[in-house]
Order: C-alpha cells, then structure tokens, then sequence
C-alpha cells in the first residue's frame, strides 16, 4: 500500500516536472494580447468607437473598459474575429457607435477648397496635403475612410465616395451549390 | 460506386456455393434498409434523394455488412446495424463524404460487442439447406450446435487463449476436418473470389494498389515472423491473409476514400496500421477477426496521417530547387 | 542532338477538336465599324493615356503609354477618329468595365512611320524597351509584359530558351495555323529574343498532335543553329508554361519565381512572332489571330485588329441555333461571356460558341468523397480535395499552407471529379479573397505607422511649442523689467486669447496687440508667388481665383446660420 502511495507520488512529481520544464523550454512569446486586438481592428482610427484612435480602443478591450462592438467599420467580421480572440460572445454592432458602410474615401472638391488647412489637422493618418491659403487633396489609397475631415471642413467640399470594384479588386464570388434547387426544379 | 459492387459479385457467388444462399437474402435485407435509412435521413436533411440514392454509397455500405456479419444472423439484427451504419455512422456526421468512421465497420462492431453470440454463429459447413437458414434467420430461434460452427479464427482463439489446453495451431485447425487446408474450408476460395474483384477495381482505377499491397504485406509479414518463431502458438501468414474478413477488408473496407488516408504515403500507413492492428487483434484479443476494430482504430488516425505526409508541391521539392527528378 | 524529355504529374487527356478549326488558312477578319480597345491589356500597371476625343490617330499610334516598367503600351489598331476615353465592360469574368479607347475607323488602315530597329548592334536594355513601347504582351492568354520576363535574373543569364508552341487547350489551333504558316517570322521573332537574354539553346515545344507545324517550324530553322523543334506527348496542359519547361528541361519553377532565377524563359509562339514585326519591321501589337470556333458552321483562325467586337468575329463564322453561351478562351480555363459585344484583346486566344450538346453543363455538384482522382490528375502535384476543403470553409491560412497559389487553375481536377465539383472557382474565389485580405492587411498597417507617427510629431511640436513659449515669455518679462519699450519680441497669439486674458497687465497687453497687427499685415500681404512669368490670361485666372477667395473670405467672417 505504501509502496503504491509512493510509486504514484513519484510519478506525479516526475511528471509535473517534466511539465514544468516543458512549459518554460517550449514557452511561445506571444504577441501582447493589445497588439492582437489592434491587428484585427481596421486601423480607419475613425474613433467611432468613441476612443482617439484604434490603439486605444485596442488597450480598452484588452482593459475589458469597452465591448468588442463598438468598431463600424469592422463590422461583423471584425467582431467576430475579436470574440474569436477573446474568447466572448459574439453581439451585432452597438448602434450607438454607427453603422456599419462599404469602404470609401474622401474627396475634396478642389474648386471650392479654401486652403484653410483644417482638414488637413482633423487627419489622422497625414493622408491630406496642402498649405494654409493652398488647395488641398486627399491621397486616395492612404485614405482610410474614417470622415473626421468632413465636419471640420468650413465651405462643405469633402464629401465621402464609395470605392469602386476594379479589375484588379474583383474577387470571385463564392461558388453557390445548388444542390437543393436540383430536388425543386 | 456501381463498380465497387460488380467487384463484389465473384465473391457473393463462392459464398453462396459454400455457405448456401441465405447470404442472398441478408444482402437483400440489408439493401432494403440502407436505401430505406438514406431516404428518409436525405428527406429530414432536404437534400435531393434520388440524386443520392443512386450514387450508390449506401449499396456499399449494405453489402459490406451482409458480408461480414455471419449469414445466418437474425434479420433483426442485420436491418438494424445496417440502420444503424445509415443513420448513426453516416448520416449524423454529415452524410457522404462527412462521416469519419466506416459506416459498415462501425455496424459490425457494435453489433459484435453488443450480440457476441449472434455474430459468431457461423453455419456449419454442410449446412446450406436454404429453407433450415431461413428458420434461423427469420425465426430466431436459437441456432444449434448442429447447425453452427466456429469460425477457424474463432476456433484458435478460444483454444489458444486457454494455456491448459496445450492446444497448438496445427492441432485446432487439423482436429476440424471441415476447416479446410489453408485458410478454412471455403473462406481461401471466397478470400481469392475477393482478391480477383479487387484486382478487377485496380486494373479500372477505382482504387490505388497502396491500400491492399500495404495491409497483405504487412498482415503476412507479421504472421510470418510470429509463426516462424513459434508455430505453435501463431498461425501461419497464409492463413491469416486468406481468412476472416482480411482480403474482403484489403481491397473493400480499408480502401474506403472517405474514411481512409488519402495521400499514397498515408494510404501505406493507414493499410499497414490497419494490418498490424489486426493481427494483434486476432492472435491477442477478445474478438475472433479485428479487421472492423482495426479500421476504425485507423480511421481516427487519417487526420494526422494525412497531415504529416503531404506530398511535396511541384517546384517546392527540397534539394532539387532547379533541378528536377530524371 | 535530341533532348530527353522529362515528365509532369498529372494531366488528363480530353478529346482535342482541333481539325474543325485547323484546316483553313488564317482569315483577316474585316475592319468593324467602332473599335474598343482597353488600355490595360496587360499583367502591371495600367497604361497612361495619350489621346483625347476628336483625336485623329494613325495605324500603330501610341494611345497609352507604359506606366513604369511592369506595363506595356497599347496602340491604336487602325487609322482613325477617337470617339471617347471612357470605362467600358470588358471581356473579363467579372464583367467590370475599366477604361477604353474608342476608335472610329476611317477605313484607311494608314500605318504610322514604321521604323525596323537593327536588332544585331541593339543593346538587350534598347531591344527591351522597344518591346514595351510596341506592347508586346504573352500571347498564350497570361499578357505578361515580355520586356520583364526578358530581364536576366539571379541565375545570372538566361541559359535555356523555351518557346511554347504546345496549344493544349482542346479545340484552340490559333498558334497550330500560326506555326504553318508563319513558322519563319516565329524563328526570326526567336532569334530576337535569343539575342537578347543570350541564351545558349533554344527549344521549341510543340504537341506531337501538330506534326505539319512541328515540320514547317523544322523547315524554317535550317539555317538557324541552336534551335531545336522538340515534338512533347500531348497531354493537358503540357502547354503549361511551367509543365513544358519542366517536360524540356526537368525544371520546376515554383510560385512566385520568375523562370530567369533558374536560368530558363518561356515565350509563346505568337509572342516570338509579334516580337520579329516589332523589332524587323516596326509594327506594335495592334492584333492577334483568334481561333473562332466550336457550335459554328465555318470554324477558323482570324487575324483580328485588337479592339473588334466579339459580334463581328461571331458573324464570319454562323454560330448554330442552339447555341446557349459564348466561351472566351478554352473549354478548360476559359469563363463565359456575359455579352458578346465586348472587344477582342490581347489575351483573347479563343472564342467557342457552346451548345448543351458540344459543351454540357456539369451536373449537381454532389459531396466529395476523396476518391483522389484530382489529386492524380492535378498537374502541380497539390492536393485538390484539400484546397477544396479549406476554400470552402474559407480557412485560408491552411489554404496557403498547403500551397493554394501553385495551383495554375489548369481544371484538371474539375475535368476528372466524379462529384462534378466546380474546383477550380473555389480556388479562384479562395485566392482573390486572400489577396483582398492581404491589401487590406497592408492598408491596415501603412495606416496603423501613420497614425503612430503623426501622434508622435503632434506630441513633439506640443512640447516643443511650450518650451518656445516658455522661453520667450521669459525673455519678454526680463525686457519690460528692464524698462525697455515693449516692441519687437515677437509672440504668438490670436484675438482670442488677447480678449480671454483681461487680467493681464498693461505692458502685456500691448505686446499683444503689437504681434495681432503684425500678423494682420502679414495676413494681408500675402501674395501669389512665381506670377510675374506668367502669360496674361494665366494672371487673369490668378485675379478671378484671388477674388473668389475673398468672397469666400467674407462669408467666413458672417456668422454662419444655425443649422436646422
């Protein structure tokens, strides 16, 4: 009997070791758990969500000080990918927050531009060139789509354009199976 | 799928010389409870039943358990595992193409672990007096001695596994004059039936030669080695290949693509797993034949295999970058 | 000397309708009456565009200029008026439009000077560059700028030669017609190149299938050293650029590599010829010959202007009655038409008109078993059934790990799946897919270093602004303490700040309104630069611009009203 105790005891301790050991030798650094939440936010830093920027936002998800839906632009899929990552249920998009749109970008309509460079301010991600009294415009592919430039703007010429399918952006539809149509037809 | 069963016919046929036509009506039944089982599943899921009903799978399936459950088992028994194989074993984990496990095997065991004496009531060679198997097989009466035998795999394990009985290969298999030479009266003959529809499907292309070149080598060779060292205690290799469900298992059950490897280095894996797990069984275990136990045992083994022995992609062979295979 | 051929996986064999449109000589299909030519009919960049509506362009007349090295130009097909630079559907699976050139043809077929360049005494570096100004594009379907795929790799130089003649795509015999009959401007057009990368030897692939081409090439090359006609079994898709590299010379090129790293290039036949009259006799790329055939009374071969509809090559030919779809391309890569009056481009090899009876729809698609029939028919060696698992449950991480992007969609494995599962669109669908995510990816990250950057220059100017700040009101106070007259320390403030800061003492409030004077002047001095130059309706246009400022200036100044 003692001997079977000890026989068990020893295994457990052995065992545990290994698994100690094993745990430290084969440890995986992951990514700090905001670097994850960032990478899956859309980086538009439209602050929707209700905080300055996608990184804050990250660092209040991670701080459980905000909820996973809070992100328009996202959208579903991004809130689904976060309740993957967090491990928590998946909720529709918080109203309150927006609503979720087709990517677009900003236009400004240069005739009517004053050069007053507040547009360029609002910004957040320099996408926006031009000097005070200057025209300005907006380079397209760093425009995230995030409209913080169009409130600000004194004579109204931003105005925000859906970005259109191309050639080159085509995706191919999902083949649909139509097995069931067969049974109908 | 059609073909599969065509491939069966020469082997059905020996059967019914040496084990009488009550085979016949097992397929029967089991036909009729399979296409039954798959309709109404494919109803309840929505899919479109004709459609699937003729692709055959569940034929197969149905013929595969007749096969291998004995013929003289009650029509109970066979109509509910072949339901049982339909609804449980396929059609809950998805239908064709979705189930992990071979639906036939799974029936058998089950069946077995559930009727251990059903499912090894084996009629008597001799005994092929069709209306005498109906009343077993309808009746349900309890077979007699008479009219049942041990399989020759049945036979050896129980002598063997009792040390007492100082009882050798030779001595079990030669004290039953009706076993036949090598592999047990009649089962060499329908095993080379089997053997000559499934080099029929490998000559059409239906199945790859990995699966049965794997599992009989491999099954040979280890009953070969074993009997070598101790022929008394281990059958020989000819034996275990020709009998049981071996050379039914080699080019029907273990060459299933859905529940089988499908990559040529993890088919010869999954086969020589499958055989070595069958002879362990057969020589150690508490059931006569492994044959459904070691495929299942193997099935649940086909997502690793298949992952850790993916073929390399052309242009991404290692060490020929540039250079090419002659 | 005779090559040892090598060996693809995989492959099938589908019945190759070839003789219905192999027998009559290449026809010239007749100039139609509008021509729409896209401006991107290459792999790359977009051209730019050089005309402009009301334009009146030659025969070979630029109309879009290469944008940077991956693009190639487009020429005007024919002698004529532009009628409009605007998006129009192109022959493309999605049915997108992207913008095109509209040419109405005067009927004159008015060539531009045509210039032949002595291609002997050319550097490589001139002789590509022509080929990117004359548009010469891959003519086996993929138009990948040649000038690029001329460009010696890592390898150093490019050893091997292989020039695909192969064509094995069922019923498409536009390069067959093309090798009978114009096997010598291939092997001038062969020559070229090999001048260019200096490639040692040169082999010519052509399927056995195809022995009058195969003995019209030989007979061109007599005089020609180092060219060898090199017949390969016929099997699809040995006309593969990857397949029939590896079948003349054992290598395998993975994704993702240009054929230059491993010392090996391959150019379509077509493209040897177009490069011979672009480099001998001047002449871009303004067309190409298409195969035209299928459920048609008069199948053939077309020399077709780049630019013609659809409809016009349809009507030489008579399609039948029961004709239900147009296909571009062959039966086995190609998609079907939405419309039929789309125009004929570069990549445009084949047309096939299908019938339920020529080209049968495939059945329902019914569940995989994993038979493993794609898998030995998948030339790339891939696991089909598996990418099809991945594509399907759009897990495309393991996609990519099992090597999604080395599938060349051949369709192999759609031609042999006994369930008739449509592979191949669940691969294009799992790597347009993957390629939008990675944009995105990419998009999300340029925007994330951005966004970090410009919080961290607005923290810097902060700081640095306060520190000035700082100082300089220091030095202001030490100035008033000294009894000095508060004048020039200048310091930034606006009108708002001065009116919220009545406490302020006297002397503070003078050196603010000193600087809110000097910034009104300077605000008012303001003026256009780099103006005296200019030619006077350019200053008229500055006036107009600078008046309409200063009315808007006036509005800003008026409260604006409440919104409703």
């Amino acid at each position: 009997m003692l001997t079977a105790l000890l026989v068990m005891a020893g295994i457990a301790v052995m065992l545990g070791a290994l698994l100690g050991y094993a745990s430290i030798r084969f440890k995986v650094k992951g990514d700090p758990l905001v670097v994850k939440i960032d990478a899956i936010l859309p980086q538009t830093q439209c602050g929707q969500c209700g905080f300055p920027g996608c990184k804050p936002y990250a660092q209040a998800i991670a701080k459980g000080e905000a909820e996973i839906n809070q992100c328009p632009p996202g959208g579903e899929e991004g809130i689904r990918k976060l309740a993957d990552l967090l491990g928590k249920e998946f909720k529709p998009l918080s109203a309150e927050h927006g609503v979720e749109k087709p990517k677009q970008v900003a236009f400004i309509d240069e005739a009517a531009c004053i050069g007053c460079t507040l547009c360029t301010q609002a910004c957040p991600v320099d996408a926006i060139v031009g000097a005070a009294k200057q025209m300005h415009t907006i380079v397209a592919p760093l425009c995230t789509g995030c409209e913080l430039c169009v409130s600000p703007c004194p004579v109204d010429c931003i105005s925000m354009v859906p970005v259109p399918e191309t050639v080159e952006t085509w995706k191919w539809r999902y083949p649909v199976v139509r097995m069931k149509a067969v049974e109908h037809a | 799928m059609l073909k599969v069963l065509a491939a069966l016919i020469p082997g059905i046929a020996v059967y019914v010389w040496f084990f009488g036509a009550a085979i016949l009506v097992q397929i029967a039944l089991a036909s009729a409870a399979a296409l039954a089982g798959e309709a109404a599943m494919l109803k309840l899921r929505g899919k479109p039943v004709a459609l699937f009903l003729s692709d055959g799978s569940a034929l197969v399936t149905a013929w595969l358990i007749a096969l291998t459950f004995p013929p003289i088992a009650p029509w109970w028994l066979t109509v509910t595992a072949t339901l049982f194989a339909i609804v449980v074993a396929k059609h809950l984990y998805g239908g064709l193409g979705q189930n992990p496990f071979n639906p036939a095997m799974v029936a058998f065991a089950v069946s077995i672990v559930a009727f251990p004496a059903l499912m090894s009531q084996w009629p008597a060679v001799g005994f092929t007096d069709f209306t005498a198997q109906m009343a077993v097989v309808f009746k349900s009466q309890s077979a007699q001695d008479a009219v049942t035998m041990a399989t020759p795999l049945d036979a050896l394990r129980t002598s063997l596994h009792v040390p007492e009985a100082r009882a050798t290969v030779a001595g079990v298999l030669g004290s039953h004059a009706t076993f036949g030479n090598i592999g047990g009266k009649g089962w060499e003959w329908i095993a080379l039936a089997y053997l000559a529809g499934g080099l029929w499907l490998l000559q059409q292309r239906i199945i790859t030669w990995h699966v049965p070149v794997a599992f009989l080598a491999v099954l040979a060779l280890i009953a070969g080695g074993f009997s070598l060292a101790n022929p008394e205690r281990y059958a020989g290799p000819v034996f275990h290949v020709v009998t049981g469900g071996a050379m039914l298992g080699a080019f029907f059950i273990a060459t299933d693509p859905v529940s089988g490897a499908t990559t040529p280095r993890g088919k010869l894996i999954f086969a020589a797993g499958a055989a070595l797990l069958t002879w362990i069984i057969r020589s150690f275990g508490a059931y006569p034949d492994g044959m459904a136990f070691a495929v299942l045992l193997m099935n649940l083994c086909v997502p690793l295999i298949d992952m850790g022995t993916q073929p390399p992609v052309f242009g991404h062979k290692g060490g020929m970058k540039g250079g090419g295979r002659q | 000397m005779l090559a040892t051929l090598f060996k693809f996986e995989g492959g099938v064999k589908p019945d190759s309708h070839k003789d219905e449109s192999s027998q009559a000589p290449i026809a010239a299909a007749p100039v139609p009456a509008r021509l729409v030519v896209p401006l991107r009919q290459s792999a790359g960049n977009a051209p730019l565009p050089l005309v402009q509506p009301g334009q009146k362009v030659l025969k070979g007349e630029p109309i879009g200029a290469a944008d940077g090295s991956f693009s190639a130009a487009v020429h005007a097909p024919t002698s004529g008026t532009v009628l409009a630079l605007e998006p129009r559907t192109l022959p493309h699976p999605s049915g997108l439009s992207a913008a095109c050139v509209v040419i109405a043809p005067d009927g004159e077929e008015r060539w531009i000077e045509r210039a032949p360049l002595d291609w002997r005494s050319a550097s490589p570096e001139a002789l590509r560059d022509r080929l990117r100004d004359m548009g010469i594009v891959g003519l086996g379907g993929a138009t990948f700028p040649s000038h690029i795929k001329l460009k010696p790799g890592a390898a150093g130089r490019i050893e091997t030669l292989v020039i695909n003649g192969a064509e094995c795509e069922p019923w498409i015999t536009c390069d067959d017609r093309l090798m009978r009959e114009r096997a010598e401007g291939i092997v001038r057009g062969i020559d070229i190149l090999r001048h260019i990368v200096s490639a040692g030897r040169v082999l010519v692939g052509v399927e056995d299938n195809k022995p009058q081409a195969v003995a019209a090439l030989r007979a061109a090359i007599a005089q020609s050293h180092g060219i060898e006609v090199v017949p390969v079994p016929t099997r699809y898709p040995a006309g593969g650029e990857k397949q029939l590299i590896r079948v003349l010379t054992g290598i395998e090129i993975p994704y993702g590599r240009f054929g230059s790293e491993y010392g090996v290039q391959c150019f379509n036949v077509g493209t040897a010829y177009s490069v011979h009259r672009a480099i001998e006799i001047g002449e871009p790329l303004v067309s190409r010959i298409v195969t035209v055939s299928g459920n048609v009374a008069r199948p053939g071969n077309f020399e077709t202007l780049i630019g013609t509809p659809i409809d016009a090559l349809l009507a030489l030919v008579a399609p039948k009655a029961d004709t239900d779809r147009y296909i571009m391309g062959g039966p086995m890569m190609g998609f079907t038409l939405a419309r039929t009056d789309l125009p004929v481009t570069k990549a445009a090899n084949c047309i096939l008109a299908a019938s339920p009876a020529l080209f049968p729809r495939p059945g329902t698609e019914m569940p995989c078993i994993r038979c493993g029939a794609c898998t030995r028919a998948c030339p790339a060696e891939l696991q089909p059934h598996e990418l099809y698992w991945f594509a399907r449950s759009k897990n495309f991480g393991k996609a990519q790990e099992y090597h999604i992007f080395d599938c060349i969609e051949c369709g192999c494995c759609a031609y042999v799946c006994p369930s008739n599962i449509r592979l191949v669109d669940y691969y294009r669908f799992a790597k347009t897919s993957m390629r939008a995510l990675e944009r995105e990816k990419a998009a999300a990250d340029a925007a994330r270093q951005r966004f970090e950057f410009r919080n961290l220059r607005s923290e810097r100017e902060a700081k640095e602004k306060a520190e000035r700040l700082a100082a300089k009101t220091a030095a202001a106070r030490q100035a008033i303490a000294g009894g000095e007259k508060p004048a020039a320390a200048a310091m930034p403030a606006a009108p708002e700040q001065a009116q919220a800061l009545p406490q302020l003492d006297e002397a503070k409030k003078a050196l603010i309104a000193a600087a809110i004077t000097r910034a009104q002047a300077q605000k008012e001095g303001v003026q256009p630069k780099n103006i005296d130059n200019l030619a006077p309706e350019k200053q008229a246009e500055i006036r107009e611009i600078e008046a309409r400022r200063a009315q808007v200036r006036e509005l800003a100044k008026t409260p604006p009203e409440e919104p409703v």
